[in-house]
């Protein structure tokens, strides 16, 4: 397979590789190393961070518990059990670091852009996100129907709150307008025979899903153009009998893996293709196995989001925080924190990740983490702390993103590697005239230097 | 250019600097003509509690839901009528003396959302309740009436979705000589002289890149050099609020371009140990906010700015269990401006006895008709297609 098509298969299904990995390849077939990374990807292993210290408040006796520890160290517990969210943040970004299996890890950070959910409840949410890794690439059906049923998504999306007497829209809403359907698909009566059907669907403390007959609409309702005694399970598989559905989802798909500028032609291909079972696996196939994925108009056309781009610079130089919380602040300022969406619609992606201030900063990224460079910007506080919280000093040192960065290792791998090759590796998308004649002409003494030039060029922004 | 120096600029400030000729033509492109009114958005971020904050002390039940939170009349600064100020609001009181300050009860949207994102979001944005923008209210008057990113300041290091429009997006700064900084250097220099080539901007992401790289490079410049033209000689109190309004005047005063500034206050969230928190936090936004008036008032530019404080909810009447509040929804807002048509307070009390079923104050003023007299009447400029919707004008400008 030729270079230049393995490296992009591997930044759209992955986060980039290196030339070890590449020489590896380049001598197999495309069939072979299209098949081979859907073989990795079959298992799954959980995320999970360690949650023992909060034992305590998943007792049964919930009152009994909280009394006899005392109630104000109980509710500092339950406080600190929350900030457990950033934890499972940065144990998420190791995993997407070293994967066990490349795509079902891309997978699955695409897919919380589409069914988005947010909880600072850490259990539910550490389920939630394995959730999405389990079906990642399965059947869209059982996906929705999973997703539908997590604790984290019913308290998102008010499902608590969605009961006979008084239903509560919002989560019949979002599951057509953002993960189903896209507006304009539906009407409003369908929205309330959707509701009225997931009424009672709830959960209880220990996030297990709770069905409550008592509060379930158990009368006939009428959705797309069918009567029945429909429940929230009836009501997914008639979404996805809509035509529409396998259009949206293979939309979200396309401006994600191939172009963010759609193609009818090809939507319409694949919606074809994916209207028939609702195979997420098969769609993926499809696409990463045909000719137009590798057509030239395809190739460093997307916007990396910050987490990509985060990851591409670790696939090229491994780098560990000496701060552990530094990643954080990283995703911050440049817009897009894990398990933090900005609300229930996503990421919109890119040309939205870019302003001129993420820009410079994104421009300026490769410096920060590789080679000490100062940067004086403050992220915005916490807008449930209090003013000193919101306006947190910043210390001098902290000026400094600390890194241990594994030269040795981009060294050992680089060694073999012309400047030419590494600027072929690192660069998918044509460069600037202007810019090329500019790094045609640096004087390359080695690989590292060259390696920080080329990652701090606009183009690097793209894969 | 040597290696050693393009590792030691790129490392040390630069990360504009490969910016290639076509620059210069950008930057020449003719400027729209802007409108000479600004105008600056405060948000007491948190959700301040507007009934702690202009006090209702002839209602009883006021001083019934918040036994031990409800300011006594004596510790007000009385106004007429049936509000007073927060004690620690007597430089706010002083701009009202003057005539300079409507406060507006009962802001709000249908379907109030409690959390702080999702609301802050909805302000931002100018939505509904149930509709996701992606632009913000003053992101979409650059678009339209701007070009370039210094049309539109926030002041921080980030840029909020406020300032995000379709096809421009503002810029923010806390620092005009750091945002220079970061965008010139020798290299950079170096390069702009040597490129030659024109190259021509399409609508693909490459070109969009480079595009806002020229932007930002042109916004730092512009706005650091015309900044540094003004130095005030007020001397504004060492916190990070006052620091954002300081800077905020010396953008105004020295003439940047930019007709809409937005600033953020944090703090608000008081949960719990509201009294004491909330006192120092209206103590820091008056006296700032006295000063910020007094410093554009010299320049005589006070004329030419209206300033809207907001925040993203009030707070639920009935006071909490750890001597705070919680979320709650229609709150009032600040419009300071020297010539009010209505300065006082512009409409009818809180009612606290017609709740909705948080017990959280109902709006009676939805904050897009707030947006829309202020776009249509002070900047005079259609509100509607900012607005995408259109809203009835109130009568306090």
């Amino acid at each position: 397979m030729k270079k230049s098509h393995i490296q992009h298969l591997y930044w759209r299904a992955g986060f980039g590789l290196g030339p070890d990995q590449l020489s590896k390849l380049k001598k197999k077939s495309k069939k072979n190393i299209v098949s081979d990374l859907f073989k990795e990807a079959k298992g799954h292993k959980e995320l999970s961070i360690d949650l023992s210290e909060f034992a305590v408040l998943r007792q049964k006796n919930y009152k009994k518990t909280r009394k006899e520890y005392g109630i104000e160290a109980f509710k500092q517990l339950q406080k600190k059990s929350r900030s457990k969210v950033r934890d499972l943040n940065l144990a998420w970004l190791e995993r997407l670091k070293e994967p066990e299996s490349v795509l079902r890890e891309k997978m699955t950070l695409f897919w919380a852009n589409v069914f988005v959910c947010k909880d600072q409840n850490i259990w539910n949410i550490q389920k939630y996100n394995n959730v999405l890794r389990k079906h990642a690439l399965g059947d869209l059906n059982s996906f929705v129907k999973a997703i539908s049923h997590e604790a984290s998504m019913i308290d998102y999306l008010n499902n608590r709150q969605n009961i006979k007497k008084s239903p509560n829209e919002n989560f019949a809403r979002e599951l057509m307008e953002l993960f189903t359907l896209g507006a304009g698909n539906y009407t409003e009566d369908d929205i309330k025979a959707s509701a009225r059907s997931f009424t009672g669907w709830n959960r209880d403390r220990f996030g297990n899903f709770v069905f409550n007959k008592k509060h379930h609409d158990t009368g006939q309702k009428t959705f797309f153009g069918k009567t029945g005694n429909f429940d929230g399970n009836d009501i997914i598989d008639i979404i996805l009998e809509q035509e529409q559905c396998a259009r949206f989802i293979c939309t979200k798909v396309y401006t994600y893996f191939v172009n963010p500028k759609v193609d009818k032609k090809r939507i319409e291909e694949l919606t074809a293709l994916f209207y028939k079972d609702y195979d997420i696996e098969k769609l993926m196939l499809h696409i990463f196995s045909s000719d137009w994925f590798y057509e030239e108009k395809n190739i460093g056309v997307k916007i990396k989001s910050p987490i990509e781009l985060l990851l591409g610079i670790h696939t090229t130089v491994p780098h560990t925080f000496l701060k552990k919380k530094q990643p954080l602040y990283l995703q911050k300022m440049m817009g897009q924190i894990l398990l933090n969406p900005v609300n229930v619609a996503g990421w919109k992606g890119n040309q939205n990740w870019i302003d001129s201030n993420t820009l410079m900063f994104r421009l300026k990224l490769p410096s920060i983490l590789l080679n000490n460079a100062v940067i004086h910007l403050d992220e915005k506080g916490d807008i449930e702390g209090t003013f000193d919280e919101y306006y947190k000093k910043r210390k001098k040192g902290k000026n400094y993103i600390k890194t241990k960065i594994y030269w040795d290792v981009f060294d050992n791998n680089y060694k073999k590697t012309s400047p030419q090759e590494l600027k072929e590796i690192l660069i998918s998308s044509p460069i600037n005239p202007d810019t090329k004649h500019l790094i045609d002409n640096l004087v390359i003494d080695n690989n590292r230097d060259y390696c920080i030039q080329l990652m701090s060029i606009p183009e690097y922004q793209l894969c | 250019m040597k290696r050693r120096e393009f590792i030691k600029h790129s490392a040390l400030a630069s990360s504009l600097f490969m910016v290639p000729s076509f620059v210069k033509a950008f930057e020449d492109v003719a400027k729209k003509t802007l409108g000479f009114k600004k105008l600056v958005i405060v948000q007491l971020s948190g959700g301040n509690d507007g009934l702690n904050t202009i006090v209702p002390y002839t209602n009883d039940l006021y001083y019934k839901k918040r036994p031990s939170l409800a300011i006594d009349k004596k510790d007000l600064l009385n106004i007429n009528g049936d509000l007073g100020f927060h004690k620690n609001l007597a430089p706010l009181k002083n701009l009202y003396d003057k005539g300079y300050v409507s406060v507006i009860n009962n802001v709000g949207y249908p379907n109030p959302d409690r959390s702080h994102f999702r609301s802050t979001d909805i302000w931002q944005t100018a939505s509904a309740s149930n509709e996701y923008l992606q632009t913000g209210w003053l992101g979409r008057f650059i678009d339209k009436n701007g070009e370039m990113p210094y049309n539109g300041i926030e002041v921080d290091d980030s840029l909020s979705l406020i300032m995000k429009g379709e096809n421009v997006n503002g810029i923010a700064t806390k620092n005009p000589q750091l945002l220079f900084s970061n965008t010139q250097t020798p290299f950079f220099k170096k390069v702009l002289k040597e490129q030659e080539k024109e190259t021509h901007l399409s609508e693909h992401n490459l070109g969009y890149l480079y595009k806002t790289m020229i932007e930002a490079s042109s916004s730092a410049k512009h706005i650091f050099q015309k900044s540094k033209t003004y130095k005030t000689n007020i001397s504004y109190p060492k916190n990070p609020f006052a620091e954002q309004l300081k800077t905020t005047a010396k953008l105004i005063n020295s003439d940047v371009q930019s007709q809409v500034y937005y600033v953020s206050m944090g703090g608000f969230d008081t949960h719990y140990s509201q009294a004491g928190r909330q006192d120092r936090l209206l103590d820091v936004y008056s006296k700032s906010m006295e000063l910020f008036v007094k410093d554009l008032e010299r320049s005589d530019r006070f004329k030419d700015t209206l300033i809207l404080t907001f925040s993203e909810f009030g707070r639920r009447v009935k006071q909490n269990a750890s001597g705070g509040t919680d979320h709650g929804s229609a709150n009032n807002v600040f419009v300071i401006g020297k010539n009010l048509k209505k300065p006082g307070f512009y409409n009818e009390v809180p009612d606290l006895t017609n709740l909705d079923k948080n017990g959280d104050l109902k709006y009676t003023i939805d904050f897009r008709e707030v947006y829309a007299t202020i776009l249509n009447n002070w900047m005079e400029v259609n509100d509607e297609q900012i607005l995408n919707k259109s809203f009835s004008k109130l009568d306090f400008i």
